[in-house]
């Protein structure tokens, strides 16, 4: 069958697609979107995150024909309109400079995911960042430099907006904002 | 394999009726990883993403019309006072991924005993809303269970919604498993109180051939209840009781040793939650603390 | 050919020489997605290759029939042994293993033939229409049933050099380690404490499947695309089962997402260039997860026996153990395993009279090889339990017991070698002991619920089994030594290429070696280094192939130290030449030149005072350094067969942890609190990267604490290959891990550093389950823990 639909705003078709192919094989196999990763192809890692339609789903439990017209952001598409060309998103830059990437096979899925957290509430506490990514595995860091990339890029964007008093509704500060390293 | 892309519900019903042998996906949490894995080889699946109504829900007096594809992401957020077991349950289930697919209809269609969001049905009293091209049926959540993996769906019928019975007292669910998340069930527990009628209802998950609910556990603690005037006076529920309640939810089950967990201990620690669970919804309904989340 | 994603330079124009928390030169591509890993690669016109495995764990194979497989339309090629073109077998250490089974099938999941056709899906349908007809036999699963009279034997007619040494041919390896006099040490021992102990097989589970692309070449041979943990041990095992000439045989990593052991053993390499060289068209395999649970080789399990005496006061007088690993269905790395676990098995301790032997089982289990730690690993886990159950008999705090027993720098291991390094034990064990505890009830304190409890915060996380009922806390410690490289005399070398050359005007370096990056940061360190030692801020990291020299295995907390030991050493040679070609064309120019220390700083030649002579550009003009070398560690011995005596270790390694618990007693379900560790690496190449093994190490060791198991059951099969029952922690399941780091330079080594990846999963194990049994005062002999252990049940 052939499926269409947009990927990190740009609109791909792919032919020949088999029936029982996730999103996860179309974008990897067949429109050179190899970013997102196949390490478990049953949902339990989050190695495939991807927003589909805004949502943080695994693409590898999306059903190819299930993406028909449907708006996909990938790791490939994060830095997207948050600076200049080339240039990493503030999650990315995290992940670097904390430390957080080992072996990298998590990374995409946890960008995404994190990505997402930090644009829904974006002072999360220790807790609420475990739980965001409670549904992406790493093997290699221990997690621990991954907390502190989250918490690095949330700490780097509070810094960066517009200095405001605390209001009664703004959200709880971090409860720990430790500098990336040991 | 075909790929139907039914646009509305009319559309879903023909199709499932001109293909029994179909598989239904939305949430494709279940589906995909039998695919992937090369576990189930269907001859067409029925994508129901696009039916609209599917992911809808509605607030009725008693009820409320819970589409079967509504994920538990949006349980989760929108009905934590209408449906608090229901979405206590949902918030166990896989990942933030997996809530944000997944739905009720998935856990009912794939009828594993495992599902998470069977037990709260079967507490707080549900009815499975399925319809085909001949009609529509409901049938009560306790029927629609009829083996392992086994639904009472005829093969023309699709699931559209669950209507369950709104919360009018404190609910609960606990699971167990052997991981602080992302983890499927070892053996999980569903309780509800309904002061109004001054019954209990209960739900088991993981520990039977099919979800089950622990009737004479249930009868038992809605008459040790009324006998000691619990109800009204508020008081606590003594240990005795508590501990018959829980001998009796395990007597309801009938667990099976796997690689997740051993029989004899899926009946300890069903004990354990049912007690724990009865602790946490009495103090709530003494306490009037009802509809108060928690993470 | 078309292919995609094969692998690239790494440049980086950067910061942060040796000691800095420098980035990864591979970060950026990593976080963009760029990162080209092997599951990525792609060529015009691939194939995709798949593998039939044996649904049995012992079985005859009578018949194979591909007829039907090979009728399915897309499908170009189906193997069996019988198309196999020329050495049937291959193997780590011992050529035991076929390549596809040929008459017998020795574990569940184990290769019986290929398919290629062009969709995945084509590929597993004409798979499962291959007909092969089984004849089960008689299960070998455990030590008595291996070693029981008529038992079958799983290798007859072995010729390797360990077969004249086992007490039986099921015994793959046997390892005696004995020194003092054991009657005497009984004697004087005023208190014995015995114990039996189990650990279930863990799994490395990296989450990049086993992946890699193979192209036929023009020439006859071979290009194979792949993640690996060492290049050139692969293709020592491909070139002749492919029947190929090794410089035929050429290999490229690719992208690893992972490795911990399992990628140190042969996986789709062989069948992928089989099914390449067959069909003519390049042919990509990626293992599903359930297959690649069944198509790598776990962490032994194994049991544990140890007997401890002590005199009334606590010191150690005599430790005798007896270690039995499954090796599973082929030897992989077993007898490297029995070694460690025997030498290691006292622990870093001090005793003079020791009788510990350990030996590997051939079983019908699946194989088992490297995974970090490997052998050190289980013997620790049995011989801290053993100083908890002395303390608590001699009612002493077991820190203070440990450290009264702990070894240091000019100890003998039992192997009678020398101790010649930092053996910091005692100062590890105290600063984990001295850190502050992590407030109790952390529950209750926690933010953003409004209820007074936070269920992330307890143990059932977000499953709400509890909100305090049951829950007891406990503290518990551990320390463990670990060898660093490969050990027993063998010829344990790196390779680096070094090149340096002026580009428009601004000098670079290029570093070439075959090491497998697997995600541990060597190729950070490579460049460090090479800014470093060259005073150059332009690195160029060459993809690591077989056209440069072996770089050894990415195992044994060894690359740093060889690898890194082998750029270093190169580019000493490099900034020699540079000095050479400085005195001879401008030598007349300064009177510095004469001078000794000179070195290499920010692209220019300067004085040990720091004046600059030259830069890089004038010295070089258009030349180019290129010198490729060898680095070797010291040798080491092979131990004494009857006794374990000799140098055979090149270095070993330290690392304590203290670990806090809590416990949902009642339901049996653990929260990790707190893991501190504290280890001693020597020098701290990259602060940043030794932190993050630190930690990544230590959330491996608790897995195997309390989830992690391959579940083994059912007729020897696999019951739990998939990440839905093969569990490893998630983020709500790791608790924070504050380190210390000691930096006690060994003289040895190069810059003074200690490999340190493994170190840590050691210790991490027993500390965890210290604490679950201080929390619950269960004897707990077994890991992972499981409910039904804390719950009787």
């Amino acid at each position: 069958m052939r499926v269409s639909f947009t990927v990190n705003g740009r609109r791909h078709e792919a032919d020949d697609v088999w029936e029982g192919e996730s999103l996860l094989f179309v974008l990897r196999e067949r429109l050179g979107l190899p970013g997102s990763k196949n390490a478990c192809e049953q949902g339990e890692c989050g190695s495939c995150t991807v927003r589909l339609d805004g949502e943080v789903v695994c693409a590898c439990l999306v059903a190819a024909g299930q993406a028909q017209g449907r708006e996909v952001r990938t790791v490939e598409g994060l830095a997207d309109g948050a600076g200049p060309p080339g240039g990493l998103a503030p999650i990315q830059q995290a992940f670097v400079d904390a430390g957080a990437v080992q072996c990298g096979f998590c990374t995409p899925g946890l960008l995404v995911t994190a990505d997402a957290l930090l644009e829904r509430q974006p002072s999360p506490s220790d807790a609420d960042i475990r739980e965001a990514l409670s549904g992406n595995l790493c093997r290699c860091t221990g997690y621990e430099k991954i907390l502190d990339a989250v918490r690095l890029a949330a700490a780097r964007s509070a810094a960066g907006a517009a200095p405001t008093a605390p209001g009664p509704e703004a959200p709880p500060a971090p409860r720990s904002e430790p500098e990336p390293g040991e | 394999m075909e790929f139907l892309r039914p646009a509305d519900w009319t559309e879903a019903l023909a199709a499932k009726a001109a293909h029994p042998s179909a598989v239904p996906i939305a949430g494709g949490t279940d589906v995909m990883v039998e695919i992937n894995f090369g576990l189930r080889r269907p001859d067409a699946l029925i994508d129901l993403n696009r039916i609209v109504e599917l992911r809808e829900w509605e607030v009725g007096a008693d009820t409320v019309r819970l589409g079967a594809a509504v994920p538990y992401s949006r349980i989760i957020d929108e009905l934590p006072t209408e449906l608090p077991g229901l979405a206590l349950a949902a918030h166990t289930v896989g990942s933030p991924q997996i809530r944000n697919r997944g739905g009720v209809g998935g856990n009912l269609g794939a009828a594993s005993p495992a599902g998470d969001s069977h037990p709260p049905l079967l507490a707080a009293g549900a009815e499975v809303e399925v319809a085909s091209v001949r009609g529509t049926r409901r049938i009560p959540v306790e029927e629609f269970y009829t083996g392992v993996k086994r639904n009472a769906l005829a093969p023309d019928e699709l699931i559209r919604c669950v209507h369950i019975k709104r919360a009018d007292g404190p609910q609960q669910f606990s699971k167990v498993g052997t991981r602080n998340a992302m983890v499927i069930a070892v053996c999980a527990f569903g309780l509800a109180l309904h002061p109004a009628t001054r019954t209990v209802g209960t739900g088991l998950g993981s520990v039977a051939p099919t979800p089950v609910r622990a009737g004479a556990a249930e009868r038992f603690l809605e008459q040790a209840l009324d006998e000691a005037g619990l109800w009204d006076s508020g008081g606590v529920v003594p240990p005795a009781v508590a501990g018959k309640f829980a001998d009796l939810v395990v007597a309801a089950a009938n667990p099976i040793d796997d690689v997740r967990g051993t029989a004899g201990y899926r009946r300890h620690a069903l004990a354990v939650l049912a007690r724990r669970t009865l602790d946490w919804v009495w103090d709530e309904y003494r306490g009037k603390e009802w509809g108060r989340a928690c993470a | 050919m078309d292919i995609l994603r094969t692998p690239t330079d790494l440049a980086q124009r950067g910061h942060g020489g040796v000691g800095e928390s420098a980035s990864r030169p591979d970060g950026v591509l990593k976080v963009t997605g760029e990162f080209a890993y092997a599951s990525d690669l792609w060529a015009r016109d691939m194939l995709w290759g798949h593998t039939l495995r044996s649904p049995h764990a012992h079985a005859e194979i009578v018949s194979v029939d591909t007829t039907e497989a090979l009728s399915v339309p897309g499908v170009h090629a189906v193997l069996t042994h019988a198309d196999l073109p020329a050495a049937t077998h291959y193997g780590l250490e011992i050529p035991d293993q076929p390549v596809l089974a040929g008459d017998v099938v020795r574990y569940h999941g184990e290769p019986v033939a290929l398919v290629a056709a062009d969709h995945p899906e084509t590929a597993r349908r004409a798979a499962a229409r291959i007909r092969v007809e089984y004849a089960e036999l008689p299960l070998v699963t455990d030590e008595s049933t291996a070693t029981a009279p008529g038992a079958p034997v799983l290798h007859p007619n072995r010729s390797d050099h360990y077969a004249d040494r086992v007490p039986h041919p099921n015994v793959v390896h046997h390892q005696p380690v004995r020194r003092g006099d054991l009657a005497a040490a009984k004697a004087r021992a005023e208190v014995v404490v015995t114990g039996e102990y189990e650990l279930g097989m863990q799994d490395q589970a990296p989450l990049g499947p086993e992946s890699g692309l193979a192209v036929p070449a023009e020439d006859g041979g071979v290009d194979l695309y792949v993640a690996t943990q060492w290049l050139h041990v692969d293709r020592e095992q491909l070139a002749p089962v492919l029947g190929l000439p090794r410089e035929l045989v050429r290999l490229t990593l690719s992208g690893v997402g992972g490795a911990f052991g399992a990628r140190e053993d042969l996986s789709m390499q062989a069948h992928a260039c089989l099914l390449a060289l067959r069909t003519g068209r390049p042919v990509k395999m990626v293992y599903s997860r359930d297959e690649s649970f069944v198509g790598h080789v776990h962490r032994h399990p194994a049991r544990l026996r140890y007997e401890h005496g002590a005199t009334r006061d606590g010191r150690l007088v005599y430790v005798r153990g007896r270690i039995v690993l499954d090796g599973g269905a082929y030897a992989s790395s077993s007898p490297a395993v029995v070694g460690n676990a025997a030498s290691l098995g006292l622990g870093p301790y001090v005793c003079d009279t020791v009788d510990i032997e350990a030996l590997a089982l051939y079983t019908n289990n699946p194989p088992c090889g490297a995974m970090r730690g490997f052998g050190a690993v289980q013997a620790c886990f049995a011989y801290e339990s053993q100083m908890d159950r002395l303390a608590a008999e001699l009612g002493m705090d077991p820190v203070s017991l440990r450290q009264l027993n702990a070894m240091s720098q000019g100890a003998t291991m039992p192997t009678g070698q020398p101790v010649d390094a930092p053996a910091p034990v005692a100062e590890l064990l105290r600063l984990v002991r001295d850190r502050p505890l992590p407030p109790p009830r952390q529950w209750e304190t926690a933010v953003g619920t409004g209820t007074g409890f936070d269920l992330r915060a307890l143990p059932g996380g977000l499953s709400n089994t509890t909100r305090g009922e049951g829950v007891v806390r406990g503290v518990g410690y551990a320390v463990g030594i670990k060898n660093v490289g490969f050990s027993e005399g063998y010829d344990d070398y790196s390779t680096a290429r070094v090149r340096l050359e002026v580009v428009n005007g601004e000098p670079v370096v290029l570093v070439h070696t075959a090491m497998a990056e697997v995600g541990q940061g060597g190729v950070t360190v490579q460049a460090q280094i090479a800014r470093t030692e060259l005073g150059v801020a332009k690195v160029v990291l060459h993809p690591a192939d077989t056209r440069v020299g072996s770089a050894g295995s990415t195992s044994a907390s060894r690359q740093t130290y060889m690898t890194g030991g082998a750029v270093r050493n190169t580019c000493l040679l490099v900034r020699e030449e540079v000095l050479r070609l400085g005195r001879e064309r401008l030598g007349d120019t300064h009177p510095g030149w004469r001078g000794d220390g000179l070195w290499l700083r920010d692209g220019a030649v300067v004085t040990a005072g720091g004046e600059v002579l030259a830069d890089l550009a004038q010295v070089l003009g258009d030349d180019v350094i290129d010198l490729e070398r060898e680095f070797r560690h010291r040798p080491t011995e092979p131990l004494d067969p009857e006794n374990g005596q000799g140098f055979g270790h090149v270095q070993y390694s330290f690392c304590a942890h203290r670990a806090v618990v809590e416990v949902d007693a009642e339901l049996g379900l653990v929260k990790v609190v707190e893991l501190a560790a504290a280890q001693d690496v020597g020098r701290a190449m990259n602060p940043q990267a030794v932190v993050g093994q630190i930690h990544g190490g230590s959330v491996q060791g608790l897995g195997l604490a309390v989830m992690e198991e391959i579940v083994v059951a059912d007729g020897a099969r696999v019951r739990n290959p998939s990440f839905t029952d093969y569990l490893i922690p998630t983020i709500l399941d790791t608790p924070t891990m504050p380190v210390d780091v000691l930096e006690l330079a060994d003289e040895h080594a190069p810059y003074g550093l200690r490999g340190i990846g493994e170190a840590p999963t050691l210790s991490s194990t027993p500390a965890v389950v210290a604490a679950i049994r201080a929390a619950t005062g269960l004897a707990l002999r077994r890991v992972p823990v499981r409910p039904e252990h804390l719950t009787g049940t």
